[in-house]
């Protein structure tokens, strides 16, 4: 027998190790570059910020104390509000392209080539790109002003607007692909029952389709909103130095103001209202998995 | 019972997908009140037929027609139909309760809610679901026996004149089936309701069925009673699909309308044609194996038809005893005997022993295509 046979029937006899074999380095890697560095911005979240940068050792709560003045608590409500219309928009934009994509037929797979064709480039491209929409002199002013239904261009770009759109157009993919699956795996059977039971085209979309596709919407919401909270880069390419949001709070904290301790206060906030999102989404799953 | 009074009636329909018709100008005509079936193998075309009473196809353009109640309905959505409808799959409603579940379809209807509470009642119990202990269950909590009944509850509450039921035992298990296959039957006599059955079981369309449609290649091969289709196949199909058959064939050897011999390759017998028969015309025909007996060569009854060999495999079901014999003339042939009980100890037949397998011309089916 080859030693690497003799392997083989070593792990096929015990599962455990298998299991920890295939887990191990995922979680030697989600240790290391998560955990750990987590770990020490919560120590660094409750030190004193030293006179030039960087922290000083000594214990206290004076950093998360100072999130709650009025000016963060803006920032704050300003964050969430955004995220949470970037939310409701992709939800109604994307949900009836999933709606189509999932009943397409043999054009299924070529829609969804073109969802996830925005992921093959860069981020930072993207959003440059609607600026390149969105300035004054852009295409979207240029086409009004050609038409002659303004004689003055808009001021599209830098405002809460233009920052939702960055946003919308940045997620609806991860708002679109999680629905698409919910709707996709619904028994068409179910449909057939609905309406020979007598439910018109509206009663079958209210009272099954979009029940059904619940736990891909939860999804989807909370893969879109998530993200959301946490930008940076939208908010500073299309909203400006006036549209900030705790995403630009928590990066200047780090690079510019050279407050480490005040910008891993923060940044653990904001992880708080990520973690009230997901307990709350696992609840809602627990309600999903009955359904199955 | 069935009255008479047809309720169902296709015309003439056909029914396509791309270049492939699935369903080939089949005209039924179905009873009020009687337990009808539409029996065939997959890709048959009974299910596209049950779709199309149901409304969820439409007949061609040019396609024939589908009545109900004497009205043309191929314009009308499923629920304009008056008809109700039982899944294979159950398609139960995932998200709601069974509770709910029954009462989806009263709802549609605007139902009273004190009403609808004391009908979905009745009709849990009419499937024998006792409402205080599954009327609050999710489906998933469900055994398949029980969901099923439930999507039968769904269907009967809006009391419809026809209830479309597609395969609905096919994912039961055998004791259950059986169990259901009865209880079916007996709603479709105390309700009144017409049933139309599609199966791919044959036993199951005979045990239930007061009229059977058999179909192959999207054409109704034979209609009649179970009886019927059992006793007398018109075709190969039939005979082969449903029960078992020996098949004989050979050439008429002269022209006759009472006894008339037919020469086979290496073997001849007699048949009883009801139509007259040309000499030299090619005669086929199936013969059910409990139609034929096993004796002694040579002790065959006078009148009989009689065909030598050995026997090759004898096969213990138990009730009945398969006797398999390979003829001299090169095929073989199934003969099954009754187990009588003390007589069959030890069993007369034993493998290589010299018999000769023999029925009465009266008890062969003519088949009329040659397949």
């Amino acid at each position: 027998m080859t030693r690497r046979r003799r392997l083989l029937a070593w792990f096929a006899r015990r599962p455990g190790a298998t299991a920890a074999a295939m887990l191990g380095p995922g979680l030697a890697w989600l240790l290391l570059f998560f955990l750990v560095p987590i770990g020490l911005m919560l120590v660094y979240s409750t030190m004193r910020r030293g006179t030039y940068g960087g922290f000083v050792p000594g214990f206290t709560l004076e950093h998360y104390r100072r999130f709650f003045d009025p000016l963060y608590l803006d920032i704050l409500r300003r964050t969430v509000v955004w995220s949470l219309a970037c939310t409701v928009a992709c939800l109604v934009v994307g949900y009836p392209v999933a709606y189509v994509i999932a009943r397409a037929g043999r054009w299924r797979q070529l829609l969804l080539f073109l969802v996830v064709l925005p992921f093959w480039t860069s981020f930072l491209v993207r959003t440059f790109a609607m600026i390149f929409l969105l300035r004054d002199s852009g295409l979207v002013n240029g086409i009004l002003l050609a038409l002659g239904l303004i004689d003055q261009p808009l001021a599209l770009l830098y405002t809460p607007l233009a920052v939702t759109l960055g946003l919308v157009y940045g997620f609806l993919p991860l708002m679109i692909l999680p629905i698409y699956a919910s709707l996709e795996k619904l028994d068409h059977s179910l449909l057939e029952a609905a309406e020979v039971l007598g439910a018109r085209p509206r009663a079958r979309f209210f009272q099954v389709i979009f029940p059904l596709s619940l736990p891909g919407v939860a999804a989807g919401c909370l893969l879109t909103f998530i993200p959301a909270l946490g930008s940076f880069l939208t908010s500073d390419l299309l909203g400006g130095a006036k549209q900030v949001m705790i995403g630009n709070l928590i990066q200047n904290q780090f690079t510019v103001a050279r407050n480490w301790p005040f910008g891993s206060a923060a940044a653990f906030v904001v992880m708080g209202l990520v973690l009230v999102a997901v307990l709350g989404y696992l609840r809602r799953r627990d309600v999903g998995e009955l359904v199955r | 019972m069935a009255t008479g009074r047809p309720v169902v009636e296709l015309d003439a329909v056909t029914k396509s997908f791309g270049a492939a018709k699935a369903v080939d100008r089949v005209s039924l005509a179905i009873r009020e009140g009687e337990f009808f079936s539409l029996l065939g193998p997959s890709g048959c075309g009974k299910t596209t037929t049950l779709r199309l009473i149901a409304g969820f196809e439409t007949p061609d353009a040019g396609g024939g027609e589908v009545r109900i109640g004497g009205v043309r309905v191929n314009e009308k959505r499923p629920y304009d139909r008056g008809v109700g409808m039982v899944f294979q799959s159950y398609a139960l409603f995932p998200h709601l309760d069974v509770r709910r579940n029954v009462a989806f379809g009263l709802q549609q209807r605007g139902t009273a809610r004190a009403d609808m509470a004391h009908r979905v009642d009745r009709a849990l119990e009419l499937v024998r679901l006792d409402p205080g202990t599954y009327a609050d269950r999710m489906p998933a909590a469900l055994s398949g026996g029980q969901r099923q009944r439930v999507a039968l509850a769904r269907a009967l509450v809006l009391e419809p004149k026809i209830l479309l039921l597609d395969e609905p035992l096919g994912a039961l298990d055998l004791k259950l089936r059986k169990e259901m296959q009865l209880e079916l039957k007996a709603l479709n006599r105390s309700l009144g309701i017409t049933f139309i059955y599609v199966t791919h079981d044959q036993e199951e369309a005979l045990t239930m069925s007061d009229r059977i449609a058999v179909m192959d290649l999207a054409r109704v091969a034979q209609l009649g009673t179970p009886a019927d289709v059992y006793e007398n196949p018109r075709t190969g199909f039939v005979a082969s699909f449903i029960g078992e058959s020996n098949f004989l064939e050979g050439r008429a050897a002269g022209p006759g309308d009472g006894w008339v011999d037919v020469a086979g390759a290496g073997f001849g017998f007699q048949v009883r044609p009801e139509q007259p028969v040309a000499a030299g015309q090619v005669i086929r025909i199936a013969v059910r194996p409990e139609w034929m007996d096993l004796f002694p060569v040579g002790a065959v009854p006078p009148g009989e038809n009689a065909l030598p060999g050995a026997v090759d495999e004898v096969i213990y079901l138990g009730e009945t005893i398969h006797v398999i014999v390979a003829l001299d003339a090169g095929i073989k042939v199934t003969v099954a005997l009754r187990n009588e009980g003390q007589l069959i100890k030890p069993l007369p037949w034993t493998r290589g022993a010299r018999v000769a397998a023999a029925w009465l011309p009266e008890d062969a089916q003519i088949l009329e295509d040659d397949r």
